[in-house]
């Protein structure tokens, strides 16, 4: 089935089941590997993408619910790395491996978006569906907070 | 196109620039996919010069360095072109990394000048060390890599000194700029002129005192790679005219795959085809238990289909009927391979123990003893949960293999291409990618061998990856581990005898049994046995192998990852039967100049270690040594009425010897501390009717960030002679450290892991 999609401001057509994960979509069909598969059940955050600016799990989101919507995916956020957050995280040095970096820096921009100087706990509510097997939460809280400061200018 | 033309010339790498980009991993314009592929790593740039094997200059100075050990996240992309670039003293801010190329590697020897200056065998490999593993990174290939820097700028030196007729002594060399008197030149200028230098004796390396760039937190090299989607892991790899597979093997560990309905979905969309592995089908290595070549990483037995893309392969593998046999390990759990390890354990005059240790006379002072203290400790079987699951990508014809996956192990990789492809070794290229976590599981390269299987059936480009379900099933798990210990103390409360016990399912007897010493596995032992911290007048160690079905594997920190905590837990069961302070107690145990008192002694002070506090509070400390390095841990955690735990802070005291990177070395201590921490709370891996349980992050739980403690690192470094590795060594002591904070807080002591099986209410 023929569908059409807006992402990152760009128009594509897909032949797909209309039931395929956005995921899988994004990354076999239209080769935007940014977005990261770790679980497929919305239990780990690595797919994190927005849909009409909310956070949304791609692996859980069948491609037919992004029709008309515009979705944005870890390759939009900037075109140069240049998202306060982006630039948080290079200052803090915050990816290790790097695998779930798209995933935690997409949730950090849904709740940035919400809550543009967020505290500590809104932290925790907001970056808890994310995993990193690096274990670099703390990083990731400092870099938040730090993105927040940049974004204020 | 040309797919062959595109696989011969261009390959995916990874790779990392400090000027950012420039050699970037690649990004994939929409609708493109094929285009965005990077150069050989191994070639030259334009008009750039390969000095040696390690590095090349460009003419306008950008220095290639290519690094031999696996990115995935410890961050060898930087210090490892840091070791490389302290010697050559060039611009840092104009080098970049990309891996060294394991099919050269493999067809050459070690280059001569290494040898000249004994940094090398000669019958060493080009690269010498390509797997990664062992928290070896900076201390096992430190010496080369300056040799490396060192003797090519001595070759740049002594080209300016020819071109200048000086004397190279009159020659320095700093920031990529060559000087003698008022001639200056660039090493991009003299770097085609170094090449062809010969030396007539090698530079002496660096000692510690002098080093400029090592010590310094320089930004990581892969960091920008990171923050934008560009950096290339296996999963992310496309090729031309690519297809995709999706397998299930059988989840019982050798049973076998009895039959499949392939009829069933082959109409469905994309479907391409569906291939029988191990055992029947294809692959040249079936797995069996009882041998061990073929159980270390033979083709488990199981189906793969294959399609136009992932998604239309994974659903048309999970819709198609499939019969399985157990291969009679249908009736094994995890309860009963523990139930049966603890009746050795319970059995200390088993024939099968073998001797480790035998000082004195521990068994006759302790049974004569009436002061004694005894304890059973269980640790469970666990999986490394990789944030990407495992996946290769293969492309394999007639006569070249080409195969993309991110691995521990490049040479490991080659060979079993080699082996599944029949190829010479010359024929096949391996590429390695960013790995997105490896822990131990991506060194065995049981993935490849199915990939390369698939792809030599196939004959066109064909990407595999495991769903997170198949990447759990096909764990090779951390074994569980049991221990008994007891001890004696005279009558001042000193314990005088010590006696342990330890049964476990061995990865040695799994995967390298020659690797056993008289029945001995000394990575199951670690800590344990040689390397104890404590003294005692009396001690015996005693060790006996009990293995399944299950296949087992180094994760990280390995033996050390369990050890300490039925260790460190005992020791503080001492220190209460003694009526001592925990801290107190375990330095009164070690030996004036034991190398383990000043990371315990750095840590209690930064942690303002106190056994004064409320009920539902409390400290407990962890100490253990891996990989050359010690690091003692103190967490503070507090219980609730309810029985909830917090863990607040945990403080991190390491003695890895050197630094040359004090923010790895931080990182690496926060990431082992939430790896042993997610394992000490929540790891556990259950076997039910042969196979694993715990098959996604729904019941295979991890840390997250509202869970998260504060952790503070606290450089404890002795210097000297000691290069210690830092990727491991901060696993092991979390544990008990939380643990036995957790008998402060509630006086509830506890033995088996992990902490969540327990009420602490
Ligand atoms: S892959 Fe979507 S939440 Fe894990
Ligand atoms: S950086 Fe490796 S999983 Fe998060």
């Amino acid at each position: 089935m023929s569908l059409t999609l807006t992402i990152n401001g760009t128009s594509h057509t897909v032949d797909v089941e209309p039931e395929t994960p956005l995921l899988w979509v994004l990354r076999d069909n239209i080769g935007l590997t940014g977005t990261k598969y770790g679980c497929g059940i919305s239990k780990c955050g690595a797919c994190t993408v927005h849909i009409d600016g909310r956070k949304a799990f791609s692996c859980s989101t069948k491609v037919s619910a992004a029709v008309g919507k515009e979705v944005t995916t870890i390759e939009g956020l900037s075109d140069d790395n240049s998202h306060p957050l982006q630039v948080a995280w290079i200052e803090e040095d915050v990816p290790q491996c790097g695998y779930c970096q798209s995933g935690q820096i997409m949730a950090a921009a849904a709740l940035l978006e919400a809550r543009p100087d967020p505290s500590d706990l809104d932290i925790d509510a907001g970056m808890s569906d994310n995993i990193c097997r690096c274990g670099t939460y703390a990083r990731i809280r400092k870099a938040i907070h730090r993105a927040a400061e940049i974004a204020q200018g | 196109m040309s797919t062959m033309k595109l696989n011969r010339r261009k390959f995916i790498v990874a790779s990392a620039s400090a000027a950012g980009g420039l050699m970037l991993a690649f990004r994939i314009p929409a609708g493109a996919r094929a285009d965005a592929m990077m150069e050989e790593p191994w070639m030259a740039g334009e008009g750039g010069q390969e000095v040696n094997a390690w590095l090349v200059i460009d003419p306008d100075d950008t220095v290639t360095i290519r690094v031999g050990q696996s990115e995935m996240g410890e961050g060898v992309f930087t210090a490892m072109p840091m070791l490389v670039a302290e010697e050559l003293q060039c611009d840092w801010s104009k080098v970049r990394a990309v891996y060294a190329d394991v099919n050269r590697h493999v067809q050459s020897t070690v280059e001569p000048y290494m040898v000249a200056a004994g940094a090398a065998k000669e019958t060493d490999q080009l690269y010498q060390r390509m797997a990664t593993g062992g928290s070896g990174a900076v201390r096992r290939s430190r010496k080369y890599l300056h040799q490396a820097g060192a003797s090519a700028r001595e070759r740049l030196k002594q080209a300016a000194a020819n071109a200048w007729g000086v004397e190279r002594s009159a020659v320095t060399a700093a920031d990529s700029v060559l000087r003698a008197g008022n001639k200056s030149g660039t090493y991009g200028e003299f770097a085609a002129a170094a090449a062809t230098i010969e030396l007539e004796s090698e530079p002496a390396i660096k000692t510690p005192d002098q080093f400029t760039l090592l010590g310094k937190s320089v930004p990581r090299l892969d960091t920008p790679h990171k923050t934008d989607g560009s950096a290339v892991y296996g999963i992310d790899v496309q090729l031309p005219d690519m297809v995709h597979a999706a397998v299930e093997v059988s989840p019982v560990p050798g049973g076998r795959l009895v039959s499949f309905d392939f009829d069933a979905v082959k109409d469905r969309p994309g479907v391409i085809t569906a291939f029988r592995l191990g055992e029947g089908g294809i692959g040249k290595l079936p797995y069996r238990l009882d041998e061990v070549a073929n159980r270390t990483n033979g083709l488990l037995s199981g189906v793969a289909v294959v399609a136009d893309t992932y998604y239309r392969a994974l659903t048309a593998l999970q819709l198609m009927p499939k019969e399985w046999d157990a291969g009679g390990h249908g009736d094994v759990s995890d309860e009963s391979i523990i139930a049966g390890a603890l009746e050795v354990l319970g059995n200390p005059d088993d024939a099968t123990y073998n001797p480790a240790v035998s000082e004195g006379d521990a068994r006759g002072v302790i049974g004569a003893s009436a002061d004694k203290v005894e304890a059973t400790y269980v640790t469970p079987y666990l999986d490394h949960a990789c944030m990407e699951p495992m996946n290769c990508t293969a492309h394999v014809t007639a006569d070249r293999a080409d195969i993309w996956v991110g691995t521990q192990n490049p040479p490991g990789a080659h060979d079993v291409v080699v082996e599944e492809t029949g190829l010479a070794p010359e024929q096949v290229h391996v590429h390695n990618t960013f790995l997105g976590t490896g822990f131990g599981r991506r060194f065995r390269s049981d993935e490849v061998r199915q990939a390369a299987a698939i792809g030599a059936a196939l004959g066109r480009p064909v990407k595999m990856v495991w769903s997170r379900e198949e990447n759990q099933r096909q764990g090779k798990l951390r074994p569980y581990s049991v221990y008994h210990f007891a001890a004696s103390l005279d009558a001042d409360k000193k314990p005088e005898a010590y006696w342990n016990r330890v049964v476990s399912h061995s990865i040695f007897n799994h995967l390298i049994p020659q690797f056993l010493k008289d029945g001995l596995d000394n990575q199951a032992m670690e800590g344990l046995d040689q390397r104890l911290p404590y003294r005692f007048p009396n001690r015996q160690v005693d060790y006996a192998i009990r293995d399944s079905h299950i296949p087992v594997q180094w994760w990280r920190s390995v033996g050390a990852s369990q050890n300490a905590f039925a260790l460190e837990s005992f020791i503080d069961e001492l220190a209460h039967a003694a009526g001592a302070d925990p801290v107190e107690f375990r330095l009164g145990l070690m030996p004036e100049g034991s190398e383990f008192r000043r990371p315990l002694e750095v840590v209690a002070k930064e942690a303002g270690w106190t056994t004064d506090l409320r009920r539902g509070e409390g400290m407990g400390v962890g100490l253990a040594e891996a990989f050359g390095t010690i690091v003692a841990q103190v967490a503070y955690v507090t219980v609730s009425r309810r029985g909830q735990l917090r863990v607040e802070t945990i403080d991190c005291a390491v003695d890895c010897g050197h630094v040359i990177h004090p923010r790895l070395v931080e990182m690496q201590m926060e990431s082992s501390i939430v790896y042993g921490l997610t394992a000490a709370l929540y790891g556990e891996v259950h076997i039910r009717n042969g196979a694993v349980v715990e098959d996604n992050f729904d019941s295979y739980l991890m840390l997250r960030m509202n869970e998260m403690p504060e952790i503070r690192t606290h450089m404890a470094l002795s210097g000297g002679e000691k290069w210690g590795g830092v990727g491991e060594p901060a696993v092991p002591p979390v544990a008990p450290a939380v643990t036995n904070a957790i008998f402060a807080a509630t006086g509830k002591r506890i033995r088996r892991l992990p902490i969540r099986s327990h009420d602490l209410a």
